[in-house]
């Protein structure tokens, strides 16, 4: 399989009243062609930001500062966020499915308007054909009678079907990639279901890659092939899904996997990560995880942020300086 | 867990009805169904998790059991008085028994108010406490009752994160001594990494309390209802179709409703996840404005017969309090 996407060192800043905000803060990762890949962590993590700027969708107080986003073998960061390469990429090679479909969709436009829209920008295609095409993706993602249906506004669909529409919106032009930021999120559960089969089945279909932002493990567990788990702005353990799920060995990772209750499992206390995420504007030398880490040892407080080191396992690597491994007392069964 | 055979509450034949209205004059044109016959029992110190997808009802039962809504039928027996039609006037002496910790922690906390007098609130409407300096000892033991600095009940609700906040949350609804707290997604805006210390804390509570505690736990999430609860009731446009222990309810389901709700929950292990079966409902879930007849589910059910379409399924007992709300199963 070919390399797809290889972002490297990326950084994103924003430049807030309190300070710089290091919100990604050199992040890489790649995609192959036809990869679904998962990008898990909470809030305020950076998860998102990456993503947008790889888009090079950062709006001001933020700026992307440093870093490489090969896509095809070319740094699009190269690109003028307004010039025609980069809108050319933005929606035609790349495309993106936000959180809120209640949001992200233009209220006062019908659906064959919006549809249409990329359609006619990126393929040039004219009217007629526009419109038969947006049928015709309609249809493919489940929504039923298109034809009467094209013509309604958004705020005529349920939030599932909402966010078949975002659906077939990314994938009207056919994109090499398909970011997907918590499509799931807002919806439940029963209809999460749905629409995860329904986008790993589109993106197969269209010979895309998926890459998934989520903050729920287990979204990702059923579909990613690798996952690349973020704290504060860097990623702190990446590797192929069976070997994350089954030797975590970053602290966050841990902490990650024991404090969500499971449905397979009966009565386990949880145990919490302790403390909160901590404030990215004022950030410490040594690693971020540190104030909240059950395993942290004196070399961790003197020692600068540790660098991403290979451990055994297929491309698995973490963030930390303690081998778990060894520390044992690992309680994810 | 720590459970009498005490009934705290029994709810029979709930019935909450919204008028829809139009024009002018607000003409009653049609009424949303929103809970339809929901019964159940409460033991003292029990925990019964109310689970379902948006507009199943479950914060709609909540609220009929809190008396924030007057339902349109039913009765809700609490302490053995029938509090579902009692007038304005004698329900402060109810809200004094029955509270609630609201979803999210961002709108349910007044901005302009201190952290300390958000808490002690209820000490004061309800006359709890004798003096101010009783008030403020009660206060500061609130607050470490939830694991929050008392030093910072001065501070205003935006100082605190999403986590504290609901300690905050958490703390006002235990002031009045409570007897049931109605947890309406308690967890469900918060992270991952601060979901678990709430649970904990709450479960540490009812061990903790002066007097046991009662929890009715409303939550979409199934493996957390789960892991909370001592009896689950799943609801389907508002009735409960299945109720019955966690652990019946994960290893034995019988309503295909609660199957394809489990089957829909994604375990965090690929390998498991492989050999899942999926059962994935079509369609969505019809509008209570004009719910299908007989069993709601049945135009989505994959075992459904002519039969379905026609009778309302009672809620039967298949053995050992396993209550099912199904023809087929």
């Amino acid at each position: 399989m070919e390399r797809l996407l290889e972002v490297k060192d990326l950084k994103t800043y924003f430049n807030t009243d309190d300070g710089l905000l290091k919100a990604v803060d050199g992040v890489s990762f790649y995609v192959d062609e036809q990869e679904i890949i998962g990008v898990v962590g909470e809030s305020g993590c950076g998860k998102t930001v990456t993503q947008l700027s790889v888009m090079q969708l950062i709006a001001r107080p933020g700026k992307i500062v440093g870093g490489e986003v090969i896509f095809e073998g070319r740094d699009i960061l190269k690109y003028k966020p307004h010039g025609e390469e980069m809108r050319a990429i933005r929606g035609g090679k790349i495309a993106m499915i936000f959180q809120e479909p209640m949001t992200s969709l233009n209220p006062v436009l019908t659906l064959n308007q919006q549809l249409s829209e990329s359609l006619m920008l990126h393929l040039k295609m004219n009217k007629e054909d526009a419109r038969k095409r947006a049928i015709e993706l309609l249809r493919l993602v489940g929504i039923p009678s298109p034809e009467a249906r094209i013509d309604d506004y958004p705020h005529q669909f349920s939030g599932g079907m909402r966010q078949r529409v975002m659906i077939a919106m990314g994938l009207s032009c056919n994109p090499k990639i398909l970011i997907a930021d918590e499509p799931t999120t807002a919806l439940d559960v029963t209809t999460q279901a749905q629409l995860l089969e329904l986008m790993t089945e589109m993106v197969e279909r269209f010979r895309s890659s998926l890459i998934i932002v989520t903050h729920n493990l287990g979204v990702v567990a059923r579909y990613a092939k690798r996952i690349y788990i973020m704290y504060a702005g860097k990623i702190v353990e990446e590797g192929t899904c069976k070997e994350i799920f089954k030797h975590p060995r970053h602290p966050y990772t841990i902490g990650l996997l024991n404090s969500v209750p499971r449905l397979d499992t009966v009565g386990k206390r949880l145990v919490p990560i302790e403390g909160l995420p901590p404030n990215l504007t004022n950030m410490p030398d040594y690693c971020a995880f540190l104030p909240r880490c059950p395993y942290k040892t004196e070399k961790c407080r003197t020692s600068p942020m540790p660098d991403l080191r290979d451990v055994p396992g297929e491309g698995h690597r973490v963030r930390c300086y303690v081998d778990i491994a060894e520390v044992d007392n690992v309680t994810v069964k | 867990m720590s459970q009498s055979n005490e009934i705290i509450l029994k709810v029979n034949d709930l019935k909450m009805y919204f008028p829809v209205t139009r024009g002018l004059l607000r003409k009653k044109v049609a009424e949303i169904k929103a809970v339809d016959g929901v019964s159940f029992e409460l033991k003292k110190g029990e925990t019964l998790g109310l689970v379902g997808e948006s507009g199943c009802g479950k914060t709609t039962v909540g609220r009929c059991v809190s008396r924030l809504y007057q339902p349109t039928g039913g009765e809700i027996i609490f302490e053995g008085e029938d509090i579902a039609a009692l007038p304005e006037k004698d329900l402060k002496r109810i809200r004094r028994k029955v509270s609630l910790i609201f979803q999210d922690p961002y709108s349910s906390l007044d901005p302009r108010q201190s952290a300390g007098s958000i808490v002690g609130e209820p000490l004061i409407v309800h006359k709890i406490t004798k003096d101010k300096i009783d008030y403020h000892r009660r206060v500061e033991t609130l607050f470490q009752l939830v694991g929050l600095d008392p030093a910072l009940m001065n501070r205003y609700p935006h100082e605190f994160s999403g986590g504290q906040r609901q300690r905050i949350g958490i703390a006002r609804s235990l002031a009045s001594n409570p007897s049931l707290i109605i947890c309406d997604e308690p967890v469900s805006a918060l992270d991952v990494s601060i979901q678990a210390q709430i649970i904990n804390l709450l479960l540490d509570l009812k061990e903790a309390g002066e007097t046991e505690l009662t929890y009715i736990f409303i939550a979409h999430d199934l493996s957390v209802v789960k892991h909370i609860s001592d009896r689950v009731a799943v609801m389907y446009l508002g009735r409960i179709v299945e109720l019955t222990t966690p652990q019946e309810l994960y290893e034995n389901p019988l309503h295909p409703y609660t199957q394809a709700l489990l089957s829909a929950v994604p375990v965090p292990d690929p390998e498991i996840e492989e050999k899942r079966e999926r059962i994935i409902l079509e369609g969505e879930v019809p509008s209570p404005l004009n719910p299908p007849s007989g069993c709601a589910l049945h135009q989505r059910c994959p075992i459904a017969k002519p039969e379905c379409r026609e009778v309302i399924p009672p809620l039967s007992d298949r053995g050992g309090g396993h209550l099912v709300a199904c023809i087929r199963a």
